[in-house]
């Protein structure tokens, strides 16, 4: 198998570009700054485990390729980010990997994607969902009770023709603040689990989100622009908090805002209209990229 | 005084110019002349409204005594002899029940399918289409071709008769029939409301490893269960007002007729009448000569179709929040008061 990682060798000793502005306008963050907000996190453990692959995988909406020969690895343990432009195709890699992309008419894949091993094509669609669960970039709680939301996820499917009694139990219960405990919200919204989760504010709705994408204990985390909808503070929140998460399931996230992969991740994957163009540690990828593009995009150039 | 003492003091408040009302003045003619067609449609309209509850209220109040809801109709030519409407009443709650029981979750699920699978798509348009034609299908047409077939002798064991031929008139028959009028409202309403609905949250279902139907079941359905229940009581109201299928299918008895013994089931198969007979029968045009009992009971029947409209209005018109505990909600949407008590 051909190693996931695109290695070009550099002519020359390369240019260390720290983060500058990023695509949103930000003021650009001094590289010391940046370099203290990445050191108060806690360092990688050791175990760090591959649990999906994705080997030279090509996505199509109809005839339209979106996504061509990617090979990446998802590692538990680490966060992976997927940057780059608008249209590069993050979004459609991201959602292949639960296979959401089939809800859409016309999707098509080419290439192999592996969860512990087996394709995912080979598992039972829902049953893989389960195992690798999403986060989406608007938050999309269930119009119903904060705990019903959490309650919903947990709730396994019946088997056809299976009898089996709802769990509305004390064990149901623990498990559900068990996930709100793990999304870090359980403080907050303890007092009234009964309350509509329309009412929570949009960073404690994310939250919730996360809490019932973490309730049926995923082996995968997805997250797609989580905190582009969100305040600075919700986003601090909740960028600790996949810090945090990384040590027991693996995650993947996509972001527009360079200085948010800059903090969260470990790996970093930077995509250009559909194609991978680099992907290493992100310290590597934000200060001595390997490729032109990579280091235009990073440095503001474009994007 | 600062000039900024000024402003903060309390109670004086600056002057605040408003737009003056718009003037037509300036418009062209064409534009004034239809401006003032919409007025007078819309008055015109509001009047109309107003002196057919006026006109029934009057009429119909002079006539009602309480005892008409407690005594069934008798024959007699003399007013103060021919009891009341109980059985009527009975009747057209009964044919309601047995309608909507029908139309509901049928119409609900038809209304899922049509939104959420749609597949195969042919079958969808002419599922479409269908529900149209329903809906457009005068009910005089619905009623006769029910008769054509519950009078087939298999379905006997919905109203009388042997296996060589049915009587053809129930409260089951015109029960089953009255589900095809109200079944396009009940369809509509769900569907619109299931395609309002934003596709973010079938993702979140589908992405937590749900199935499109557990999506359907447990997320779509309660998030819009006012629409639902805002097309079941528009479906109410339809099967309340109908009299051609009552007509033709209920046998318009006087009083309500049980056939057997067997407690309820007789009932059901039996024949009898609803309010809206009962004030055909006894208007002027029938032959119940009971003309101020026929008022009384077209009061009612208004009244109760007015009711239903209301709390339409309630159970759509509230902007409150989906999903603090259901039920309550549900209660509270019905008993809140009307903004102008407040």
């Amino acid at each position: 198998m051909p190693p996931p990682v695109r290695r070009i060798a550099l002519g020359r000793d390369p240019h260390v570009a720290a983060p500058r502005a990023s695509s949103n306008g930000e003021l650009p963050m001094s590289p010391a700054i940046a370099a203290k907000a990445r050191a108060s996190r806690p360092p990688v453990s050791a175990k760090v485990r591959e649990r999906m692959l994705i080997d030279s995988v090509s996505l199509a909406y109809g005839e339209n390729w979106v996504v061509r020969n990617v090979s990446l690895p998802v590692r538990q343990g680490e966060v992976l980010a997927l940057i780059g432009a608008s249209g590069s195709g993050k979004t459609t890699l991201l959602r292949s990997l639960n296979r959401l992309t089939e809800v859409t008419a016309g999707a098509g894949r080419s290439g192999q994607i592996t969860l512990d091993g087996q394709e995912i094509h080979e598992l039972e669609v829902n049953d893989l969902r389960r195992r690798v669960s999403m986060v989406f970039q608007q938050p999309n709680p269930f119009p119903m009770s904060i705990f019903d939301n959490v309650a919903y996820a947990l709730a396994e499917q019946r088997p056809t023709g299976g009898r089996r009694r709802r769990r509305r139990s004390a064990e149901l219960e623990r498990a559900a603040a068990d996930a709100l405990r793990r999304a870090g919200l359980y403080d907050e919204v303890a007092g009234d689990l009964d309350r509509s989760a329309l009412r929570l504010s949009g960073g404690q709705q994310q939250r919730l989100c996360i809490a019932r994408a973490l309730a049926a204990q995923p082996e995968v985390l997805l997250l797609d622009e989580p905190c582009s909808a969100l305040d600075p503070i919700s986003t601090a929140t909740i960028e600790e908090l996949i810090v945090n998460l990384r040590e027991s399931v693996a995650i993947v996230i996509v972001t527009h805002n360079l200085q948010q992969a800059f903090r969260v991740a470990d790996h970093v994957a930077f995509m250009h209209l559909g194609e991978l163009v680099e992907y290493g540690p992100s310290a590597e990828v934000f200060d001595r990229p390997r490729q032109q593009r990579t280091r235009d995009y990073v440095s503001g150039a474009f994007g | 005084m600062t000039a900024a003492g000024g402003l903060a003091q309390a109670g004086e408040n600056p002057a605040i110019v408003r737009p003056s009302r718009e003037r037509t003045a300036s418009w062209p003619l064409a534009d004034r002349i239809g401006y003032w067609l919409c007025w007078a449609t819309g008055i015109g309209l509001c009047l109309i409204a107003l002196a057919i509850v006026l006109f029934m209220f009057i009429k119909g109040i002079s006539y009602l005594r309480p005892s008409l809801f407690l005594k069934s109709p008798a024959p007699s030519l003399h007013q103060n002899q021919s009891g009341g409407f109980r059985d009527p009443i009975e009747g057209t709650l009964i044919v309601t029940a047995i309608g909507i029981l029908i139309a509901g979750p049928l119409g609900v699920a038809i209304a899922a399918w049509l939104s959420e699978y749609r597949r195969p798509s042919w079958l969808a348009r002419s599922v479409e289409s269908a529900v149209e034609m329903m809906a457009g299908v005068p009910s005089i047409v619905l009623a006769i071709f029910g008769l054509l077939i519950f009078s087939q002798g298999f379905l006997a064991f919905l109203s009388q008769g042997t296996a060589q031929g049915a009587l053809g008139e129930s409260f089951l028959d015109a029960g089953v029939v009255m589900s095809i009028l109200a079944l396009p409202l009940v369809v509509a309403s769900t569907r619109e409301a299931l395609a309002q609905l934003p596709d973010r949250l079938r993702e979140a279902s589908y992405a937590l490893g749900k199935t499109r139907a557990t999506t359907i079941r447990r997320v779509l359905l309660p998030a819009i269960r006012p629409s639902i229940a805002s097309g079941v009581v528009l479906g109410m109201g339809r099967i309340i007002g109908d009299t051609a299928i009552i007509t033709i299918l209920l046998g318009v008895t006087l009083k309500n007729e049980p056939a057997g013994s067997t407690p309820v089931f007789s009932t059901l198969r039996g024949t009898g009448s609803t309010l809206t007979s009962y004030v055909y029968t006894n208007s002027p045009a029938g032959e119940g000569n009971a003309h101020q009992k026929a008022y009384a009971a077209a009061f009612v029947l208004l009244m109760i179709v007015l009711a239903l409209n209301a709390l339409v209005t309630r159970l759509t018109g509230g902007s409150e929040l989906a999903g603090d505990r259901p039920r309550a909600r549900l209660i509270s949407r019905l008993w809140r008061r009307p903004a102008w008590t407040r």
